[in-house]
């Protein structure tokens, strides 16, 4: 609950420290490798004209 | 004590019917639920209007500028073995899932309704020519200002006065979506004022719903949408229950944020059905600060409340959260379906708010909004795309597709909260916790002697005159452990009906 506290005294993000770069560098090649694997897969998957689908992509008001 | 909070959703789905010239949305949603009431079930049920009155408000009056919505009986309309009910909705595929005993089997039938949709799409396309195809999508705009619903539901105690359940949701319904958003590209609607939308870096809201809603409070949900609606239709008992209709939500792919929905909101009506609240954290200006706290992408604006205060969305749901945790320790957690579930939701929900404080780019496996945000800004920096190239907007619409094979959000990496089993079981198979239970038994077991079904009813036709009605009205009566073994043991409904003394 302390620790929460304190959280939430805080402001928002901009006046935190930023996380130390060595302790996560690892982790973020790993994030970075997925990232890149999943924009690879979106590449192959994306509706091929764009530009058309959103065009003709419209619904009714519902409810 | 609060009254238990049984839980459904109903969803309209996005329909794209892909073809050389014209189409007809009421007729393509026609033909995706025909499509899996003909192929998939061996006898068709129909729903009963008999007991509607969606017009019913629960100030107690109608207003006379309030429109009711108008039931469309003449459209397909079907009631399923899982106890959910299948239909066409104004020109949308809408499924609402069978009453839920909490919130995370809510989500296994949230689930199973984007499976039936999957096999129903399938089934459609199976009969359509080649060069057409039926493509639905599980999100709540077309990103040109039309918009469509992904509505909840909370039983409610009746004694309880509407005037507390309104001052206490409202503040905790502009503020939920920094957990419940499911993330849009760009605006929909002007800023009232006229001023440009007050996007962050990114044009992107946390909310798809946002923009649409004009009041705080009252009965409409296609014109002028109150963030608080009052449709006053609890399906239940009248003398003793309500049903909180909530249409301010988005729909979700996340499955976490479904859960986080449904729970946090359980217990927040919970501690309002037993007058556990907060001093009021009205909002000075509650429609303004929706789309304030929609576009704070950084959660860092200040809303300003009508006693003066001035909190960020984060506080006020740490406030809620905090007496959620005191609420839990003198009343227990029965109402929102026990211990376990209980404090797993209280604790997800301090994760959640936790995550949101330090890293929100953390929760990308988690909430539907950060999870397009990192995709979009990774997506428009390895091809060198500005933030209006309509490929962002695909991606905005493909990642609510629920094709398997073009699915964004299901290629994202989020986390889970059901397994493959047990969403495919609940395709087909009801609640054992609720009266869903009773409904879906008897259509699977007895459907040829079923004329219709609804909410709170079930018609039979034995033979015998006249037509035999089974009220239904308390909505945690009727379960497996009711009448399980009598529904085992029954060979025909006349005997049922005799067993039930009816």
């Amino acid at each position: 609950m302390a620790e929460r506290e304190q959280m939430r005294r805080s402001a928002p993000r901009e006046t935190e420290s930023p996380a130390p770069q060595d302790t996560s560098s690892e982790g973020a090649t790993e994030l970075k490798a997925e990232l890149d694997d999943l924009l690879d897969e979106i590449d192959d998957v994306l509706e091929t004209n764009a530009e058309e689908f959103v065009k003709n992509y419209v619904q009714k008001g519902g409810e | 004590m609060a009254v238990h909070k049984v839980v459904g959703i109903e969803t309209e789905f996005g329909i794209l019917h892909r073809c050389n010239g014209d189409s007809n949305p009421v007729a393509a949603s026609s033909m995706i639920i025909n499509a899996y009431v003909n192929g998939f079930l061996c006898q068709r049920v129909s729903w009963d209007f008999e007991d509607e009155q969606p017009g019913a408000d629960a100030r107690g009056f109608n207003e006379f500028d309030a429109l009711a919505p108008e039931i469309e009986t003449h459209l397909v309309n079907a009631v399923l073995a899982n106890g959910a009910r299948y239909y066409v909705d104004h020109a949308h595929p809408e499924l609402s899932t069978p009453e839920c005993s909490d919130s995370r089997q809510c989500v296994v039938y949230d689930r199973a309704a984007e499976e039936i949709l999957i096999r129903s799409m399938q089934a459609a396309n199976s009969l359509l020519p080649d060069g057409e195809e039926l493509v639905i999508h599980k999100n709540n705009s077309d990103g040109k200002g039309n918009s469509y619903g992904c509505h909840e539901n909370y039983l409610l105690d009746r004694d309880v006065p509407f005037g507390r359940v309104v001052t206490h949701i409202l503040p905790f319904f502009v503020t939920r979506q920094i957990f419940c958003g499911a993330g849009k590209m760009g605006v929909e609607v002007p800023m009232n004022d006229g001023s440009p939308p007050p996007f962050g870096d990114r044009p992107f809201q946390v909310s798809q719903r946002a923009d649409f809603f004009e009041e705080e409070v009252g009965l409409e949900t296609t014109l002028k949408r109150p963030i608080v609606n009052t449709r006053d239709e609890p399906h239940a008992d009248t003398r003793k229950y309500r049903r909180l209709h909530v249409i301010i939500g988005d729909a979700n792919m996340s499955e976490l944020q479904t859960y986080l929905k449904l729970g946090t909101t359980s217990l927040v009506l919970a501690m309002i059905d037993d007058d556990i609240v907060p001093e009021p954290l009205t909002p000075l200006v509650p429609v303004a600060a929706l789309r304030q706290v929609s576009f704070d992408t950084a959660l860092s604006g200040l809303i300003e409340l009508v006693d003066g205060r001035r909190m960020r969305a984060i506080e006020v749901q740490w406030e809620y959260l905090d007496l959620a945790r005191k609420y839990a320790r003198s009343h227990g957690l029965d109402a929102v379906g026990g211990d376990d579930i209980g404090n797993d939701i209280l604790d997800r929900w301090e994760a959640v708010l936790t995550g949101l404080e330090s890293d929100p780019m953390g929760l990308a496996t988690q909430l539907d909004w950060v999870a397009k945000l990192r995709l979009y800004e990774a997506f428009a920096e390895r091809h060198g795309l500005d933030w209006d190239d309509p490929k962002l907007a695909a991606l905005d619409l493909q990642y609510h597709d629920l094709r398997p094979s073009k699915s964004l959000s299901r290629r994202v990496g989020l986390e889970r909260i059901t397994t493959d089993d047990e969403v495919d079981e609940a395709v087909s198979v009801p609640p054992p916790t609720t009266r869903a239970y009773f409904r879906g038994r008897c259509l699977d077991k007895f459907g040829d002697e079923i004329v219709a079904a609804n909410w709170d009813s079930m018609v039979f036709d034995i033979g015998t005159d006249p037509l035999r009605r089974v009220p239904m009205l308390e909505p945690l009566r009727g379960t497996r452990a009711h009448v399980g073994s009598l529904l085992d043991e029954c060979r025909d409904a006349a005997e049922l009906l005799r067993r039930l003394g009816n």
